[in-house]
């Protein structure tokens, strides 16, 4: 069976820790880094598990700062 | 299958868009300009006519919008854009021009200049981001304040008798005749965000097949002046905004 396989990549320094992405995972896959900042002393966004993520896109779409980069592919196991 | 087998140029289906500048944006954490600066990139984009758009930018939160839109931009005095927008257009009549305004410069001090260049049916578009506050100046009431809202300048909540009604510029737009596509939208989840970009690619469409002026409200947050979370600012938008300001088209000719 094919198998939608997602994966994003955070650009933590542009990241400005609103967490809307959080939000809109709907799979509840990014979080906010706890006690970490980045170079503008920003909290931002990580993603805990990447096992799960489709590449819906949903997080990118409403992220304000352009943050978010997804790439799907589909896999036959 | 790897994370790195994934993350390949093919696989690619999202990313900032190339016409957004890599510059840092000022807008706080979680504000609604940056979405809206993404869509109106997106459409640029998908339309082909990055060479070919002058925006105009207004005088407040998005005063800075011209470093982040690799497109020509002009600068106007406070809600003077849409003055600025009909001249270039007259000149350039093949160029797609828009203002870019929020409810301070678009529905108070420009509402002259607003109503005037609608009802003249300029082929332009008007982007209208509604926060309901003025964020730039630190969250006093704006003409847009719904009854009964907390801010700086009406700690008590805005009442009628001492402040008016709020003003609904964009169903005062969708009664004139100038105007071709009046719409309002929001952009606080994926669907509105998908809803909001396609009544922007509408409006510049219109404004580029020369059919009349075009006027898209988009109802954001300004979680900085509600003094509140992004997430919570949205829930709120939800519950007491869109009471007062219905989604949807108002106007589609």
């Amino acid at each position: 069976m094919s198998k939608i396989k997602g994966a994003v990549i955070i650009d933590t320094d542009r990241c400005k820790g609103c967490a809307l992405c959080v939000a809109a995972c709907p799979f509840g896959l990014l979080e906010v880094a706890p006690r970490r900042v980045n170079r503008k002393g920003y909290p931002y966004v990580i993603q805990h598990d990447d096992d799960r993520c489709t590449g819906c896109a949903s997080c990118g779409i409403v992220c304000p700062d352009g943050c978010i980069e997804i790439y799907r592919t589909k896999t036959e196991d | 299958m790897t994370r790195e087998d994934i993350i390949q140029p093919q696989n690619l289906v999202y990313a900032k868009p190339s016409l957004m500048n890599d510059v840092g944006m000022h807008y706080c954490p979680g504000c609604s300009h940056g979405v809206v600066h993404k869509l109106i990139a997106e459409v640029i984009e998908e339309m082909n006519l990055a060479d070919k758009t002058i925006g105009i930018c207004p005088v407040g939160c998005a005063v800075f919008a011209y470093r982040y839109l690799d497109v020509d931009w002009l600068e106007a005095a406070h809600g003077r854009a849409p003055a600025i927008a009909t001249a270039c257009k007259r000149l350039w009549p093949d160029r797609l021009v828009f203002t870019y305004q929020g409810d301070g410069d678009l529905a108070c001090i420009g509402t002259c200049e607003t109503i005037h260049a609608l009802n003249r049916g300029e082929k332009i578009t008007l982007i209208f981001i509604n926060n309901a506050i003025y964020g730039m100046t630190g969250g006093q009431m704006a003409p847009t304040t719904p009854l009964g809202m907390k801010t700086a300048t009406c700690p008590y909540g805005r009442e009628a008798e001492l402040h008016g009604y709020p003003l609904n510029i964009t169903d005062m737009a969708a009664t004139m005749p100038g105007t071709a596509y009046v719409s309002r939208q929001s952009v606080h989840n994926v669907a509105a965000i998908r809803k909001a970009k396609r009544a922007i690619r509408k409006a510049f469409e219109n404004s580029m097949n020369g059919r009349g002026s075009n006027m898209v409200e988009i109802l954001s947050t300004c979680n900085a002046g509600w003094k509140m979370t992004p997430l919570k600012a949205n829930q709120w938008m939800e519950e007491n905004i869109f009471k007062l300001y219905r989604l949807g088209d108002l106007k589609d000719e």
